[in-house]
């Protein structure tokens, strides 16, 4: 089968049951996406499919024929997406494993709500980061979302 | 002499091969580049644009060390911080006259908040080398006398002449001088331009690009992926397995069997197992999948959660420990005692939960070995590879990544051995992964357990006795010649030498679960419970929680603290981050029905945290942290962006902990398999608020990545018990909030 990642065209002829994550990172050195449970509930893999955020670990990769995949390596060609520009001006990351999964996640949270109150990030943020750097996070979403308005 | 220069040329080249060397396939393009680029010693490379590369020797699991590091060494080198970029160096080890091997350069590693406190003066002095060598290099160039420059950010002025000269157009000329015998003298603190300043952080950028390498992400030439099943049984052990079907699976390469450590020997692999080795992470699981294991489950098979409670409270029940510390005679105040209280607490197993799960890269040949993963401790990693190689530790090459976390967890080098032992056997250089579900059943816990604590209230409302016994199972259990009683319980933790009849006991427990170091280690439970039955005393005796405090720690004085952090510490520096932290959230002011503050404070490796929580307690037993209001004395704060996210983080990470996080055992292994079960945090349990007051209370910095953890538990049940009148004495806090409802 046929893989569109971050615009480019893969064959892909493995296990379509292998879950995107593990195509991303051991077949196309795409490591950016991390592996953090394996069962689609800490959010370190999440990347775009069809420019929605999905948790790329429970994503058989067979499930992906015609549709467009963006990964954090993807999101911009120079960190200079808005939320990346956010997470730099916050200094956000603290071990910064979680951090590519959580811009994606925020990336589409703000395609879905572009002015998000602090109970719109609650309800919709959920990717988990252990080193607790969620203070910084809520207040990188904020300037994202202005970024996002200057931009527009 | 110019014989000499030469010779020195010869010998830098031969080294900057050798860095290059030791580098080699993790990062080829920055490899390419150096070549061209100047290295002043190992921690500054100026590349010919201009780029100062500094060269970073600790580990970074989050805790800041590529800026503040960094500006070490670019203080004293006067670097543009705006052209400074970072580089991991890897294990710099050396053999000395005597033939034990000793650290190249500094001590390497990264645990007990030692980085910033053991690098403060090395790395200022290696900037401060690389600086002279720039200064005489113009100075030959210019044909005046040293004495004459100065320095501004990346460039050396003549100001008699006018002239100025980018540090790049000097690098090669001063690569090739000898270094000086004895460094030059450092700057005097109020010259500093970047320590103690707010500067943009680095290293950031590959983070948010998704570009930044961990352990997990190793790729080499010729690399094998593998996972290992495990046994999951405290001390158990395989009894044999059946790998016909693994063997099947497409992609398989090998099985090879792993073994465990012995019974109550050190750790070397956390348990036995069978290691699937295939051409993918994928191909390796669904082998392991296909494995027909038999597991001993070990003496531990009877052990649960509720069996080591009870043993810890029938132990407490029923006489006395191992005396920790006695002063004066406690026994007879509190007989003699119109008015004493005793309380108990209970904590958890809990877990380091790293977001990227141990693994490990490595290439075992017969004469070398490589290994590159995500370790706290590569010495550790070092020697431990020595010892089941049988190699020369110079033929073992330990390079760091970076790492998803480490919290203690990768202080331990199992996984390191796992993959060396993977690779001796199967003949392949190879990436060992363990998954999640791996993890989440192998673990260092942080030892939980019970603490009663009694005082004698004196007629003035103080205590005048005070007793703690601790009864849980230590996390030295593996560890020769250690007194078990060490790692938890510090024998001159405060109140000790602030009240004169005081006694520290200790009961040893038993437990087959894997123990080990968690972030500011016995502190975390200590602190609990100590600043919660301070806190009680205080509500017994109707005084303010923190005058309360404030009268017991007294006066600004040394006193002797021969545990880690010390040799002294000094209650009025404890007194005043308590003072400032309430200062700052507005202790003492009215508070709406449902609201409280609560405070704590404690001392940790050398620093001074307190923390006043600000909570709403709902109708429903809902609770809400609403702020979070922190006063740090780390001494000199180096990097004050750093030390506000280690507080920020730290608060995060004891505020997790304390609301949710429990290993359980049952039937001798872990009952929590993955994070569904294992409750992290998210951001909507995150208090919106967390604001950090740094206070300086001594002239030299002290180490952050832990102090910040253990004050914020007991200030948040302390508020709890503010807003609602419900005392938290058992963690997690669970669902006990809404068990009244």
């Amino acid at each position: 089968m046929e893989l569109r990642i971050n615009g480019k065209r893969v064959r892909y002829e493995g296990d379509p049951e292998q879950p995107l994550l593990w195509v991303l990172r051991d077949e196309l050195g795409l490591t950016g996406s991390k592996y953090g449970c394996g069962i689609g509930v800490c959010g370190a893999c999440t990347v775009h499919v069809d420019g929605r955020a999905q948790r790329s670990c429970m994503t058989p990769v067979g499930s992906l024929k015609d549709r467009d995949v963006t990964t954090i390596e993807g999101l911009s060609a120079d960190e200079s997406h808005a939320v990346q520009r956010a997470w730099i001006d916050e200094d956000v990351p603290q071990c910064g494993y979680c951090q590519a999964g959580q811009i994606m996640a925020v990336a589409d949270l703000l395609r879905q709500v572009p002015n998000p109150t602090d109970e719109d990030i609650d309800r919709l943020h959920s990717n988990i980061c252990r080193c607790g750097t969620y203070y910084r996070m809520r207040k990188a979403i904020r300037r994202a979302a202005a970024y996002l308005r200057q931009e527009s | 002499m110019a014989a000499s220069t030469v010779t020195r040329r010869q010998f830098l080249q031969v080294t900057l091969t050798g860095t290059g060397a030791l580098l080699l396939g993790f990062d080829l393009t920055r490899n390419a580049k150096a070549a061209t680029a100047a290295d002043l010693n190992a921690f500054v490379r100026i590349e010919p644009d201009g780029t100062t590369v500094i060269g970073i020797s600790q580990p970074d699991m989050g805790q800041g060390m590529y800026t503040t590091l960094s500006m070490l060494v670019a203080e004293e080198l006067d670097a543009d911080w705006t052209r400074v970029t970072t580089r991991q160096l890897p294990l710099m080890l050396t053999r000395d006259e005597q033939g034990q091997m000793a650290w190249k350069l500094v001590p390497q590693g990264a645990g007990g908040s030692t980085s910033v406190v053991d690098l403060f003066r090395p790395l200022r002095e290696f900037g401060a080398r690389a600086r002279h060598l720039l200064v005489r290099a113009a100075a030959e160039q210019w044909q005046v006398p040293a004495g004459e420059l100065t320095t501004e950010p990346g460039v050396v002025v003549h100001r008699a002449s006018n002239r100025r000269v980018p540090y790049a157009e000097l690098a090669s000329r001063a690569a090739g001088l000898v270094p000086d015998e004895t460094p030059p003298e450092l700057k005097a603190p109020e010259n500093f331009r970047l320590i103690g300043k707010e500067v943009d952080a680095k290293a950031v950028t590959e983070v948010v690009g998704g570009r930044a390498k961990y352990g997990i992400d190793v790729r080499m030439p010729g690399m094998r992926h593998a996972v290992i099943a495990r046994c999951p049984y405290f001390d158990g052990e395989l009894i044999e397995f059946d790998d016909s079907e693994t063997r099947k699976v497409k992609g398989v390469i090998d099985v090879v069997s792993v073994p465990g450590p012995a019974p109550g020997a050190p750790s070397t692999t956390l348990a036995s197992g069978v290691a699937v080795i295939a051409d993918s992470t994928w191909a390796a699981m669904k082998g392991r999948e296909a494995l027909k294991l038999r597991w001993d489950e070990g003496p531990h098979r009877l052990e649960t959660t509720a069996s080591l409670d009870a043993a810890c409270q029938a132990a407490l029940d029923k006489g006395d420990g191992e005396v920790v510390r006695s002063d004066g005679d406690v026994a007879a105040v509190l007989d003699a005692s119109a008015q004493t209280l005793t309380r108990r607490y209970r904590l958890p197993y809990v877990h380091h939960a790293t977001m990227e799960p141990q693994n490990c890269y490595a290439d075992v040949r017969a004469d070398r070995c490589t290994v590159i993963g995500p370790m706290q401790m590569p010495s550790g990693a070092s020697r431990l590879i020595a010892d089941l190689t049988g190699l020369d530790r110079m033929a073992i090459d330990v390079q760091m990544t970076r790492l998803g976390g480490g919290f203690g967890r990768r202080l331990t080098s199992d996984y390191a051995a796992e993959a060396v032992l993977v690779s001796k056997a199967a003949g392949v250089p190879v990436k060992v992964t363990w998954t999640r579900e791996d993890d989440m059943a192998h673990d260092y816990l942080r030892p939980g357990g019970w603490h009663e604590l009694t005082a004698a209230i004196n007629g003035d409302g103080m205590p005048d006795a005070w007793r703690h016994r601790v009864a849980s199972p230590s996390k030295y259990y593996r560890r020769e010649g250690a007194k078990l009683s060490e790692s938890e319980i510090y024998s001159d933790d405060p109140p000790a030498g602030l009240i004169e009849h005081l006694r520290y006991e200790y009961f040893a427990m038993e437990s087959g679960a894997w123990r080990g170091s968690w972030r500011a280690p016995a502190h975390t439970a200590n602190a609990f419970t100590v600043q919660s039955f301070i806190d009680e005393l205080a509500v017994e005796t109707g005084q303010d929680p923190l005058e309360f405090r404030l009268r017991m720690l007294g006066e600004a004085r040394e006193l002797p603290y021969s545990n880690h952090g010390g040799p002294t510490w000094n209650p009025g520096r404890l007194a005043e981050v308590l003072r400032v932290a309430a200062r700052e959230a507005g202790w003492g002011r009215e508070m709406p029905s449902g609201e409280g503050l609560g405070i704590a404070g404690h001392f940790t490796f050398g620093g001074y945290v307190a923390w006043v929580a600000h909570v709403r307690v709902g109708g429903d037993g809902g609770l809400k942290v609403l702020r979070l209001t922190g006063a740090v004395d780390c001494g000199l704060a180096v990097n004050p962006n750093g030390v506000r996210a280690q507080m920020e983080g730290g608060a995060c990470d004891a505020l997790s902990t304390a609301l949710a996080e429990e290993i359980t055992i049952e039937g001798g292994r872990h009952r929590e398999t993955n994070f569904h079960q294992y409750q992290l945090m998210r951001i909507n349990q995150a208090p919106a608020a967390i604001d950090v007051h740094i206070v300086q209370g001594g002239a030299d910095p002290t180490g952050l990545g832990e102090p910040p953890v253990p004050p914020l538990a007991p200030a948040l049940a302390n508020a709890i018990f503010a807003a609602s009148g419900k005392r938290i004495r058992h963690l997690p806090i669970g669902e006990q909030l809404k068990a009244d409802v």
